[in-house]
């Protein structure tokens, strides 16, 4: 059994949504990537923050 | 010389005096009446509340930068608003009573020329039966995050359970504590801050730790959720929220209203009418927000706290407030210019302001008991709106009254939000997210109401460097630093 998957079984609710995989949930913490996902949020927040003043 | 009184010195009316005395000059003088000593940056209260920051790392001194700024700072609440004056005078007024200064107790009356009431909310606990003590203040039973000594509180209890849990199951809830609350995002950080803590701790397998609130669906928010491109696909934030908890082992109790709390207990009741108890050994329930409870009085000294306030303690403004179905909700009916319909030299912004109505679909339990959360007003709208308040009050006085006054709807203005799903340099995470408009405009983005392109979140650690990097500046921003204009509220 993946370590991911073991949630699923713990309810009906945890069934009927979507967990992320190993490579998804590593993303989220490899410094790299997160580096390139930095600056994309960021330009993303400013295009939001200046349409909104 | 005209006068300005900014009434609350939190994250509106904080930005609002800070930009009118900017614009203003010595010219001009603009008055702060707030009963807090110390600023607030309030977000990171969540990291205070699981021993992540201390209150120091959240807190600074009003008086000194007030003084810098050539703001005059009373240490005191505001708890009347004379907006006619008095029998033998036509100026308006307020009336504070001193919480600091050394002139705690005492009482003044102030007279403005322009008023900006930026209150923010009363955390109502005692809506609540057990929540509360009683007295307006926080009960022995459950813990909050709302101010940094709760957070500190909070972080002292916290730390028992985890030693507990090194030997023994122990329950921790979270979420809000009543059916009408709002700031479900900050319960949501908290949560997660917890399960990732206690995961560092070595002690999540003796932890059950459970999530109630009274969204119909995760992931509403008080914003009736919202819907973001992923992966090609347009999808709810039902998803992302529901796909966070179960990957996080975190299960979910929605459309409760929190009927009663106990040492150890709640009850609840659910929007299907039935009811139920959950037990706990730490809680974290949110208080339901009011006004703060200003009384306003015309100028024969009859009270009209009615005529000025909605009935939930809020000011009324610009916005349409004509009661009418959900299905008729408009974009239209939020308030673009903040000022109170009855008295055009007086404004309200930040959570001050009384929304038209809900955002998220209103919500009924069979027994009558509305189950649904209040709109929230997070800190870029009120640091925004105050902005644009301010920046209106200083034309009419330098223009004169009928200058045009500045915008800053909620139906046209986006957000920028940071949750933190736990700290850590190289290991925290954070879901950084932005919805464009905050109020969703169903006649200009039929679908989903709201512009998918500026419309996204992703959970990572890029959002907890964001979440870091904004602590630091919004807190050198409100210490008036060199450069803090040029920092977008
Ligand atoms: C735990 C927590 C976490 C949050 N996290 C986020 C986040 O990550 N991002 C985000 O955007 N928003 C967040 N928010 C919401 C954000 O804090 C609010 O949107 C924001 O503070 C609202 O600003 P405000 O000026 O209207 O109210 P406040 O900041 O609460 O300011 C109100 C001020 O008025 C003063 N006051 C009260 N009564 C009186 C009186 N009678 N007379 C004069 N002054 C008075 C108060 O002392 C206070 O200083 C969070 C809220 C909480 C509770």
């Amino acid at each position: 059994m993946r370590e991911e998957e073991i949630n699923f079984a713990k309810s009906d609710s945890f069934n009927l949504t979507m967990i992320p995989g190993a490579f998804a949930r590593k993303l989220r913490t490899c410094i790299i990537w997160q580096f390139i996902r930095f600056v994309v949020i960021n330009i993303k927040m400013l295009v939001v923050v200046s349409k909104s003043h | 010389m005209a006068r300005l009184v900014v009434m609350g010195g939190g994250v509106s009316g904080h930005t609002a005096a800070t930009f009118a005395k900017k614009w203003l000059g010595d010219e001009h003088e603009v008055v702060v009446v707030t009963p807090n000593s110390q600023w607030n940056w309030i977000p990171s209260n969540i990291w205070v509340g699981v021993g992540q920051m201390t209150k120091e790392d959240v807190v600074f001194p009003l008086a000194p930068v007030y003084e810098k700024a050539g703001i005059d700072y009373r240490q005191a609440k505001a708890v009347s608003i004379h907006p006619e004056g008095k029998t033998d005078s036509d100026t308006p007024y307020i009336t504070i009573e001193y919480t600091g200064q050394g002139k705690e107790g005492q009482t003044e009356e102030i007279t403005y020329d322009y008023l900006i009431n930026a209150t923010g909310p009363k955390l109502n606990f005692d809506a609540t039966p057990g929540l509360g003590d009683g007295k307006g203040q926080l009960g022995e039973h459950t813990v909050s995050v709302c101010t940094a000594d709760h957070a500190m509180h909070a972080n002292l209890e916290l730390q028992k359970i985890f030693e507990k849990a090194k030997t023994q199951k122990q329950k921790i809830l979270v979420g809000t504590g009543h059916g009408m609350c709002t700031c479900q995002g900050a319960a949501f950080e908290y949560i997660f801050n917890i399960e990732h803590e206690a995961k560092k701790a070595g002690v999540r397998d003796n932890l059950e730790i459970k999530w109630i609130s009274n969204e119909s669906f995760l992931g509403d928010f008080g914003m009736g959720g919202l819907h973001m491109k992923v992966g090609g696909y347009v999808v709810s934030s039902k998803l992302f929220a529901e796909s966070l908890f179960a990957e996080r082992d975190v299960p979910w109790l929605i459309g409760a209203h929190v009927t009663k709390v106990e040492a150890g207990k709640i009850e609840y009741e659910l929007l299907d009418g039935s009811t139920g108890e959950e037990e706990f050994d730490f809680a974290m329930l949110i208080p339901p927000f009011a006004g703060v409870g200003l009384k306003a009085y015309d100028k024969n000294g009859e009270d009209m706290t009615d005529k000025i306030f909605a009935p939930n303690g809020f000011m009324k403004v610009d916005a349409d407030y004509t009661a009418k179905p959900y299905e008729e909700w408009k974009a239209s009916d939020w308030p673009r210019t903040y000022q109170n319909p009855d008295y055009k030299n007086m404004f309200a912004c930040g959570i001050a302001f009384a929304p038209p109505h809900l955002i998220s679909k209103p919500m009924k339990s069979p027994n009558g008991t509305p189950i649904n959360p209040t709109p929230p007003r997070t800190g870029m709208p009120a640091g925004i709106i105050g902005k644009a308040v301010a920046h209106s009050i200083c034309d009419m006085i330098k223009e004169g009254e009928n200058a045009h006054l500045h915008e800053a709807s909620m139906a046209e203005m986006g957000a920028a939000c940071v949750a933190s799903a736990g700290k850590g340099a190289f290991d925290g995470t954070a879901a950084a997210m932005t919805v464009y408009p905050v109020v969703p405009d169903f006649e200009k983005y039929p679908g989903t109401g709201r512009d998918t392109d500026y419309t996204f979140g992703e959970i990572g650690l890029a959002g907890h460097w964001i979440k870091h990097i904004l602590h630091h500046m919004f807190i050198y921003k409100a210490k008036l630093k060199p450069g803090w204009t040029l920092i977008p509220e």
